[in-house]
């Protein structure tokens, strides 16, 4: 545990990328070969099951320490990790005897079916024999989520480097489906073995948001444009009589969309599709917010299903009679594409239409009405490209349509996670209704760092009240929010749910009375939020 | 007797303040920070190892001062100054009147670091103290331990070609970080701010390690791998490019949190604070056996909260003391 411990104080403490690799090297260089599987999996989000609540975790701490409930959550509030909170907060152990990462987690595992007494014996022996860094850890596998600064890129890179083999086949080998109890590392990172495994997806090709002017892209015949639609892009993979669906974050999440399950006998073995996981009715993409109520649920009812009706939008062919299509331009892919979507007709299969231009400035145009199409902006496709792996420059670009924007003023405020650790950063603001202040969205970012000081100091001197961790504070600083869409919803007192809503810049220059109101919001609705989200 | 108005803490018998905010007739000072020491009053009161460092940061002002357990009456008020263990100079104010006691502890530490003078606990029956970090999660490690972990961090980075930057507030963390360092025998380059600080002190009597000033056009080279130390604001300022590559620490209180360690943006972080810990502030409150605390700038919310269910009976007291930027 301790070696992890390290590499997990390094990777979080480095600020330069290549430290980070040097780091990850000299971990994977010195661990043993059973931990080194685990790191792979719990870097790349495979998390094992949680087996003891964070709420006994919290009862314990509190127990250990004799703290009153409430400090313990001052402190929690105040360091925005609750793994570390008890780290910080536990008596120094009485005996130093760490085990192995591998050991840890086997033996949290184990402990899915044994009585809380019995994890309890287990959590309080580990947090005695820890010192506070490998608590920290220790914790972290049981409260999960490994957000340390170590992106999957990253790790790909270093595992790349150790065993001589080029990133994107490395990245392709660790995505998909396996188990770090029963996969070995030498298992892991053999393609002979990665073929037993059907559902194994292929790396996401990511677009990098457009820099600079179109005219540079050159001619304007040589890129292929489509709507970029704001559903959950997906891989759906037909492969030995089976159907898998995999989500852009590596979930497989074939289970939640039951209506795929027609394709299953319509699509020929061996294909692997990329495309948009969308809710479509009447001819038009719904918002994101109605998709929202499809995830997250174990049980779909068939009100659900009929409310948000899921098509997958294929933008792309990666897999075609078992054979990997990646390194053909997409000028192939996509006639090899029209023709099988054709030749399926299936009502749950649509091709992602193109977007037809023949000028840069028709394209901006276009871009300017997505709206319309409800869509998010365009996509713009090289058409000799090949399919890479991850977020590249060059050849595929997104560009998003302006966001709509608001001004509102800022009226709680609630301490930030990770390095916004106790700082006041995580806003609710309000826009007018009538004579009052109506609360319409939250937004955690856009502001700079000197801007969030200046806001935390702000709260701290002017809180209202001092306890639990929302601080309701003077209807003062007014800020513009941006948002890429509107729906309505019942859920919410202002009637309207927000898409990806951020803080664009802070009006310095506005005060409360300058800023919108209910009906800005309604108006934006009517001409843009097009279906009800709930 | 004591009271607290707009411009500071106030004493109406004696007809003083106490680290004032605004400017005042007759200011008691704890100590030199900016946040207690301020411009404008006419009279100052401090200890004699303060009163070089009111001068060097304040200008020429009028400074009696006053040595600890030394008592001075002020208008009937009995005033003496009693050591908070906070910077060099740093004390606590004691003030007696008509039997009653009151003891304005301004920033204090109740371990000794070897340099700033080990925190007397002075029985009163009200007790004024700051809570920085009224928090359990803040509990400091031993000095010798965080010390070695700084002369280590030094000698790796030497090993790998790097000079260390070590960012320290310049009147107080400093002085700890260059003892912490005079052991590896090396020069150590202090900015500007830290050098003046450097050299009042020892012209002030105290045996201190001289810093190396740093040269105006160093030779290429000459300045690789050696020892820096800086406040705070000079992270990410061309000064540091005569160094040549550097990797950076912060040394406080802060980085006890991951996040606090993470948003600085630094290659490293060490808990190294002038400020008691969750146990020391504890400890202090009991050891003056005050039947009312008044809780300052930090926590003082949670702390105040947590004496009054202990059964001391404690309030919060909003000031203008405190940033984060000078621990």
């Amino acid at each position: 545990m301790r070696l992890f411990a390290e590499l997990v104080q390094q990777l979080g403490s480095s600020t330069k990328t290549n430290d980070k690799l040097a780091a990850l090297l000299r971990y994977f260089e010195t661990a043993p070969e059973a931990d080194t599987i685990w790191v792979i999996a719990l870097f790349t989000g495979r998390r094992p099951k949680r087996t003891v609540s964070s709420t006994y975790l919290r009862e314990w701490c509190i127990e250990q320490t004799g703290l009153p409930a409430w400090l313990f959550e001052e402190s929690y509030h105040t360091v925005g990790d609750l793994a570390e909170t008890i780290a910080l907060l536990l008596p120094p152990p009485t005996n130093e005897s760490s085990h192995s990462l591998q050991a840890y987690l086997e033996a949290l595992q184990a402990l899915s079916d044994q009585e809380v007494e019995a994890k309890k014996t287990f959590v309080l022996q580990a947090w005695d024999e820890l010192n506070r860094e490998e608590r920290f850890v220790f914790n972290k596998l049981i409260t999960g989520g490994f957000r340390i600064g170590v992106s999957q890129q990253l790790l790909v890179q270093a595992l790349a480097k150790l065993v001589q083999l080029e990133q994107s086949q490395v990245a392709y080998l660790i995505s998909g489906q396996w188990d770090p109890r029963q996969t070995s590392l030498q298992q892991l990172l053999d393609s002979s073995f990665a073929a037993t495994d059907f559902s194994k997806p292929y790396p996401f090709y990511l677009c990098y948001p457009i820099e600079g002017v179109l005219a540079e892209l050159g001619n304007p015949a040589d890129w292929q444009a489509e709507w970029k639609w704001d559903g959950i892009r997906g891989q759906l993979i037909k492969r030995n009589g089976e159907l898998f669906v995999w989500s852009r974050g590596e979930e497989l999440i074939t289970e939640k969309f039951p209506e795929y399950q027609g394709l299953l006998e319509a699509l020929p073995d061996g294909l692997v599709l990329d495309g948009e996981i969308l809710p479509f009715m009447e001819g038009k993409p719904m918002p994101f917010a109605l998709l929202q109520t499809r995830i997250g649920r174990k049980n779909i009812t068939k009100k659900q299903l009929e409310a948000a009706p899921i098509h997958f939008f294929a933008y792309d062919l990666l897999e075609w009679e078992g054979t990997d299509w990646r390194d053909q331009p997409l000028e192939q892919r996509r006639s090899k594409l029209e023709a099988l979507v054709a030749q399926v007709q299936h009502p749950k299969l649509l091709l992602s239409p193109m977007v037809i231009f023949n000028t840069w400035e028709e394209l901006a145009e276009l871009r300017s009405r997505s709206r319309e199409f409800v869509a998010e902006g365009i996509m713009l496709k090289k058409k000799d490209s090949v399919y890479q792996v991850g977020r590249k420059r060059g050849d595929w670009w997104k560009w998003k349509t302006d966001p709509m924007t608001i001004d509102a003023v800022l009226i709680y405020a609630q301490k930030g996670h990770g390095r916004r650790s106790n700082l006041y950063t995580d806003y609710t603001f309000a826009v007018r209704k009538e004579d009052k202040l109506l609360a319409f969205t939250k937004a955690y970012s856009g502001l700079t760092d000197k801007e969030l000081l200046e806001v935390d100091a702000f709260v701290k001197r002017n809180a209202l009240e001092k306890f639990g961790p929302v601080r309701t504070v003077p209807a003062e600083l007014v800020f513009e929010i941006a948002f890429e869409g509107i729906a309505a919803s019942s859920r919410h007192k202002s009637g309207v749910a927000l898409r990806f809503p951020r803080i664009l810049r802070w009006r310095k220059d506005k005060t409360v009375q300058d800023i919108n109101t209910l009906e800005d919001l309604q108006q934006l609705l009517q001409q843009f939020g097009n279906d009800k989200a709930d | 007797m004591l009271t607290f108005t707009p411009s500071g803490i106030y004493c109406p018998p004696g007809g003083f303040y106490i680290d004032p905010w605004k400017p005042v007739e007759k200011a008691v000072i704890t100590h030199a920070h900016s946040d207690h020491a301020r411009w404008g009053s006419n009279h100052y009161l401090c200890h004699p190892d303060t009163a070089p460092l009111l001068h060097l940061r304040l200008g020429p002002v009028d400074v009696q001062s006053l040595d600890w357990g030394e008592q001075l009456d002020i208008n009937g008020v009995r005033v003496s100054l009693h050591p908070a263990g906070h910077i060099i100079g740093s004390s606590q104010v004691r003030v007696e009147h008509k039997g009653e006691v009151w003891v304005v502890s301004g920033d204090y530490k109740v371990v000794p670091d070897g340099i700033s003078g080990p925190f007397e606990p002075v029985s009163c029956h009200h007790f004024i103290t700051e809570s920085t970090f009224g928090l359990p999660i803040y509990q400091w490690e031993d000095q010798e331990i965080i010390y070695q972990q700084i002369r280590q961090w030094v000698l790796d980075n030497q090993a790998a070609g790097y000079s260390s930057v070590l960012l320290a507030y310049s009147l107080g963390k400093a002085q700890r970080v260059i003892s912490c360092l005079a052991p590896l025998q090396q020069p150590i380059y202090a900015h500007g701010a830290i050098a003046n600080v450097q050299e009042t002190l020892i012209q002030a009597g105290w045996n201190l390690t001289p810093v190396a000033r740093v040269p105006v056009e160093p030779n290429r080279n000459q300045l690789k791998g050696s020892i820096v130390v800086a406040p705070p604001s000079a992270d990410g300022s061309s000064w540091l490019k005569k160094f040549g590559p550097v990797k950076v620490a912060v040394c406080s209180g802060w980085m006890q949190v991951r996040g606090n360690a993470r948003r600085r943006n630094v290659d490293a972080g060490f808990v190294l604070s002038d400020h008691a810990d969750w146990n020391g502030l504890k400890t202090a409150v009991k050891a003056t056996g005050a039947s009312a605390v008044y809780v300052t700038h930090g926590f003082q919310a949670a702390f105040s909260r947590y004496l009054t269910e202990q059964g001391i009976e404690a309030q919060e007291i909003q000031t203008d003391y405190g940033t984060e930027e000078q621990e």
